[in-house]
């Protein structure tokens, strides 16, 4: 076992994808992410790897997605100005299948907003801020420790399904210090950069997809003289105008993640066994939620958590059994109500759904929390379901 | 002997062509003294890859059998840095449009001349947004016709080449496509010398700028080109007065526009510098 260290969320983000195998990272500074900017500048050029600092952040995820073409496992950091900017190569990541991790940790918005205050205003423009049908992976960390085992996470769905993969981070856990104990590099599970199953002469095409739906593209370098565009393409990986391609394309994209939605879902439940009531919350949020539904406990109110790792794609199934089991959800959310839209959608009409929002530069208190908890158990035993 | 032996035709992915250019663009012409410029080189097709954005021009990327990527509107230079970063054996080219390199990208440009990685940008300049149907870009010139200056242009055009060595690049050069064989040397020039090196092509695009600027036919449009452009030794040899006349009539230089004196570092062998300083400091 290696020893505990005191560390920051935003470093252990970069710990982590150095674990994963990141040997390139491009990147622009913007609070409250800059300091994994800063880690990785001196961390990569250790190993080997590379961290360049970019003009701006379309440029730095122009950076990455260049590098991964060319066989580099990639990160990229910032925030909410910073990450509207990249939308545009963020649907081009995902219609041209290139592996990479981007990380937003979330401040106040819209616009420059409140540049070191927590929010977790983002939830949404991570699922649909570029333009286009597209799927999308994001994991939202609670701790020090998780935020470390999701970059991995992260690192291997980016390379797994060849897409971009986003990992949502708040203010409240990219400066959150705790001690943790790393895994020794032998206990990390790492997925390879995918290769080429065909020579060029048995008829090999770099957009053919394996039986997981996703191609083998191959990396630039090596002979394959492939051809890549964010054009939709066929399986050759050249433009084509075709409404069969397209159509099987965009359902293609949606596909190779969605049948795999089961495994990438990750929840935890706390206290949720007998639970009558349950609050669902993601991210740092989620930390102040597990002690408000704690004390509620403790004071005898059947109040479970459930807490979702993974915010997309979204944990639809288990918000259904979760909306048949309880009377009432609450949402606590750090924002002014965006994911508790998903799990009314999600719980169809089976319970009551609250939003527990808040949006003044304050990350939670657990009384807050509780107070909204006591309202929405008072309101459904009145009878007064939403 | 390249040229009489078409042996660069095997540079091109026959399969793709014909390519979407309209009759009597200059596009081709810049597409074929690339490869002819890559064969000079001894560059291979497994060892190079062409990075485009988006425009006719970036479209070339897709006819030319190396690994190539067609990227976004003004995004290759940041593209193709990461590639050359990350496999720096690989030489890779970017090829470009004035609207693509000089107005969504332009930043990216500047800073890929001052970081000075060792990339071969090759601009197809038609002064005008040809994918798109005839807009006006940072190339127009001043009075010059687009269907969004269908009055004449009143915003000036700068020199992308001055504004390439001003921010740092190693190497500046500029040719035409009726200059064919001087446009493959300047290339090829390019891509010798290390760092990022920068060649301007001067295209036609008579459907979109020839056409709605009197210079409807293509010829017409080289044959302009031929009497405005001066070689550097020449235009060099001039006097301040005929100098000053020269460019009112819209004349100007062409061949190698600057080169860095000293050899300086490219960005790829100083980072490894980095490296080492890296790992020679303790944890
Ligand atoms: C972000 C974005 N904005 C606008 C466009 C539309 N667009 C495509 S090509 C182009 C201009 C092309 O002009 P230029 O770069 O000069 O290349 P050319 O077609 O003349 O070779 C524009 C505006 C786009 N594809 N993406």
């Amino acid at each position: 076992m290696r020893e505990a260290r005191l560390m920051q969320g935003n470093e252990a983000c970069a710990e982590g994808a150095i674990a994963a195998g990141v040997d390139f990272f491009a990147g622009y500074p913007i609070t409250p992410s800059t300091e994994i900017a800063e880690m990785m500048a001196k961390l990569l050029p250790k190993q080997g790897g590379k961290f360049v600092q970019m003009e701006d952040e379309i440029a730095a995820m122009g950076a990455i997605l260049g590098a991964s073409l060319a066989g580099s496992k990639v990160m990229d950091a910032t925030s909410g100005p910073g990450f509207s900017l990249k939308q545009e190569l963020i649907g081009y990541a995902v219609c041209a299948e290139i592996p990479c991790v981007l990380v937003d940790v979330q401040r106040v918005g819209p616009s420059t907003g409140q540049p070191t205050a927590p929010s977790q205003g983002d939830l949404m423009q991570v699922r649909w801020g570029t333009h286009g049908d597209h799927p999308m992976i994001a994991l939202s960390p609670w701790s020090v420790r998780e935020t470390y085992d999701a970059t991995i996470m992260a690192v291997n769905y980016a390379e797994r399904f060849r897409t971009p993969v986003i990992l949502l981070m708040d203010e409240m856990v990219g400066h959150l210090r705790e001690n943790v104990t790393l895994p020794e590099p032998g206990e990390i599970e790492i997925y390879p950069r995918r290769k080429p199953k065909k020579t060029r002469a048995e008829g090999y095409e770099p957009f053919e997809p394996d039986t997981d739906l996703v191609p083998n593209v191959a990396d630039f370098g090596e002979g394959y003289h492939i051809h890549v565009t964010g054009l939709i393409h066929d399986d050759t990986g050249f433009p084509v105008g075709s409404a069969q391609v397209t159509e099987s394309s965009i359902r293609r994209l949606h596909e190779k993640i969605m049948r795999a939605s089961d495994e990438i879902v990750h929840t935890e439940s706390y206290f949720m066994e007998d639970a009558e009531y349950a609050v669902v919350s993601f991210g740092g949020t989620a930390r102040t939620a597990y002690e408000a539904v704690k004390n509620m406990r403790e004071q005898g109110l059947s109040v479970g958590l459930l807490r979702l790792l993974t915010v997309w794609p979204f944990a639809d199934k288990v918000i259904a059994e979760l909306a048949e089991k309880v009377k009432g959800i609450l949402v606590a959310e750090l924002n002014y109500g965006q994911m508790v839209h998903e799990v009314r959608r999600a719980a169809g009409g089976k319970c009551a759904v609250e939003l527990c929002g808040k949006y003044n530069m304050k990350s939670f208190e657990p009384v807050e929390i509780e107070a909204e908890i006591e309202k929405m158990v008072g309101d459904v035993e009145k009878g007064g379901r939403a | 002997m390249a040229e009489l032996t078409r042996s660069y035709e095997k540079y091109f992915r026959q399969n793709r062509l014909p390519h979407l250019w309209c009759p009597g663009c200059g596009n081709g012409i810049a597409m074929k003294a690339i490869v002819q410029a890559i064969e000079k080189q001894g560059w291979t097709q497994d060892n190079t890859v062409i990075v485009s954005g988006i425009g006719c021009s970036s479209r070339a990327s897709g006819y030319m059998d190396f690994d190539t990527l067609h990227t976004a509107h003004g995004r290759a230079i940041p593209f193709a840095t990461g590639i050359k970063l990350a496999r720096p054996e690989l030489n890779v080219v970017v090829i470009t449009g004035d609207g693509d390199c000089c107005a969504i990208g332009g930043n990216h440009f500047i800073h890929g001349c001052r970081r000075n990685v060792d990339l071969t940008v090759v601009l197809f300049n038609n002064a005008i947004y040809g994918m798109t149907g005839g807009q006006a870009s940072p190339m127009t010139p001043l009075g010059g016709k687009a269907t969004t200056t269908p009055y004449g242009s009143v915003d000036r055009p700068f020199d992308p080449c001055h504004l390439a060595k001003a921010a740092g690049a190693t190497f500046v050069a500029r040719s035409t496509a009726f200059h064919v064989q001087h446009m493959t040397d300047m290339i090829a020039q390019g891509m010798a010398s290390r760092g990022f090196s920068f060649i301007e092509t001067q295209v036609q695009c008579p459907t979109s700028y020839g056409r709605r600027n009197k210079m409807p036919s293509p010829a017409e449009m080289l044959k302009w080109l031929q009497q405005h452009a001066v070689l550097k030794p020449a235009w060099d040899r001039l006097d301040r007065e005929k100098k000053k006349a020269y460019i009112l009539d819209h004349k100007f230089p062409i061949g190698v526009l600057h080169q860095a004196k000293r050899p300086e570092l490219d960005y790829d062998a100083a980072y490894d510098q980095v490296i080492e300083r890296a790992q020679g400091v303790k944890a």
